[in-house]
């Protein structure tokens, strides 16, 4: 087998346990450069930990995980490196409460990605105004709107120059009327040719973004394809009864 | 009742006592001090080994484990004596001839530190997996994780109940009288043994009082501050 088979990511069965609960079942994706791929399935069905295997904040039980041409659930892998090539931004957003919006931005660019100090400013500056918010840069995140502060987390994620987005149903602890904004930005971060795995709940946007959907259930992918394939004619009986309860609840 | 009022609040006495006993408090506020920096940095230090994670750490946890049980659970009375008496058996240079200053301070240091490591570690813990996770996810090292996201966080919540811990290191330095630092409750023994009467103790006291009460106060401000903090993000 050649590495990732030329793939950008390439997960090969893997697998994933939490003492006795096997929360990954042998999974198995691929996603190439500039693609952006949405999970779907069920809270507890695996997006989250698959999300998290893929820059080692856990590790997988078997399997491997290749990105960028590089074996990362190898034993050698320099993990900060790895880290540095992919972002990703969480559901509650966990930026840091004692440091300013730019600060939070700043800290990986200045420690960890050695850019100087003034060059990490400019360039927060400038993400921070991507983003609408170059006017909070010296606030402190708990002045901003849920909203504001997931946007300030996508920002201090970009500003490491990312390959690759991970997504970790940013939209889910928002109120509604807050979402919009967020997926606004994700939606300009898929047009600029980001490569992206997205776990959602948004169903609508899911549809509207991604180049291929999986369907999560029970730490297997059990069914993956186009969006409109997955959407319009879904093959799996599972995969209808989730589209159906998701549309009943009116997310869709 | 007249008796008891001169034998502790003698005016005369009061005011002549003064002087000798502040001379003698000077030294309390010295070691205090002293003690106090030795602390801040040592427990710092302990806890942060605590916290390492892997197998390969397991043998410096063990060991601030045994050194927080040990002196959490010794009187510091006990260590003073075993300082002033048993460090000079050992006759080793450098640390059997330590000044009674020093011995004094080595003792406070060895005994709060173990009361302090514990105040960071309950403030580090305070800190949510999660914003160690994030400061992770974005390449940063573990020490840098710990350096600029966790230690200030828990840093900045655990000063009330590390300055509590200060109120009380800053009295136990009145101990130290027992191994013949001339401090300030020594010099109001001196002086109740050329006046026969005790308003040096008084003076004592309230040197101590004094010195306790802004730090209480600005301990009450601190919490009620992070109290305001708190009440507002809940909103």
């Amino acid at each position: 087998m050649t590495e990732a088979n030329g793939h950008f990511v390439s997960l090969e069965n893997v697998t994933k346990r939490f003492g006795e609960l096997e929360v990954l079942h042998g999974i198995s994706l691929c996603v190439d450069l500039h693609q952006v791929v949405c999970l779907i399935g069920a809270s507890g069905s695996g997006k989250s930990t698959l999300l998290r295997c893929i820059n080692l904040l856990e590790h997988v039980d078997s399997g491997s995980i290749y990105v960028d041409g590089q074996l990362v659930t190898g034993g050698k892998v320099d993990v900060n490196a790895l880290r540095q090539k992919i972002g990703i931004v969480f559901q509650a957003f966990n930026l840091f409460p004692h440091m300013t919006v730019l600060e939070n931005v700043t800290l990986a660019p200045i420690h960890a990605g050695k850019l100087k100090k003034s060059e990490a400013r400019d360039k927060a500056r400038e993400l921070l105004a991507l983003i609408g918010l170059e006017d909070k840069a010296d606030e402190f995140p708990d002045r901003l709107s849920g909203g504001q502060q997931q946007r300030v987390a996508i920002a201090r994620a970009l500003a490491m120059d990312p390959k690759l987005m991970l997504l970790d149903e940013i939209t889910s602890a928002l109120d509604p009327q807050l979402v919009g904004d967020v997926l606004a930005l994700v939606r300009r971060l898929a047009d600029s040719g980001m490569t992206m795995i997205i776990a959602t709940h948004e169903m609508s946007f899911a549809r509207e973004v991604s180049d291929k959907v999986c369907f999560l259930d029970s730490g297997v992918i059990l069914e993956e394809g186009p969006c409109d394939q997955i959407f319009a004619a879904p093959r799996e009986e599972r995969t209808r009864q989730f589209l159906r309860r998701v549309i009943e609840s009116g997310r869709m | 009742m007249g008796r008891f009022l001169h034998t502790f609040f003698s005016p005369l006495d009061f005011l002549r006592a003064v002087p000798q006993v502040w001379d003698g408090f000077q030294t309390n506020i010295k070691m205090m001090v002293v003690a106090e920096a030795l602390v801040l940095v040592f427990a710092l230090l302990l806890a942060v080994v605590r916290g390492l994670p892997g197998r390969a750490a397991a043998p410096f946890r063990v060991l601030t484990i045994v050194y927080t049980d040990v002196f959490r659970g010794t009187p510091l009375i006990l260590v003073l004596f075993m300082i002033i008496g048993g460090l000079p058996a050992l006759n080793l240079a450098g640390i059997s001839d330590l000044s009674l200053f020093k011995s004094g301070v080595l003792a406070l240091t060895l005994v709060y530190t173990a009361y302090v490591t514990e105040v960071y570690r309950a403030g580090i813990e305070s800190v949510h997996p999660s914003q160690r996770m994030a400061a992770r996810s974005l390449g940063l090292s573990y020490t840098q994780a710990l350096r600029f996201v966790v230690l200030p966080q828990a840093i900045r919540r655990v000063v009330p109940p590390l300055l509590n811990d200060f109120i009380g290191l800053q009295k136990d330095t009145a101990l130290i009288t027992v191994i013949g630092v001339a401090e300030a409750v020594a010099q109001a023994n001196f002086y109740a043994t050329d006046y026969f009467n005790y308003a040096g103790l008084t003076v004592a006291a309230v040197f101590f009082i004094i010195l306790t009460i802004p730090l209480a106060r600005f301990t009450d401000h601190l919490i009620k501050q992070r109290e305001l903090r708190e009440r507002a993000q809940a909103l």
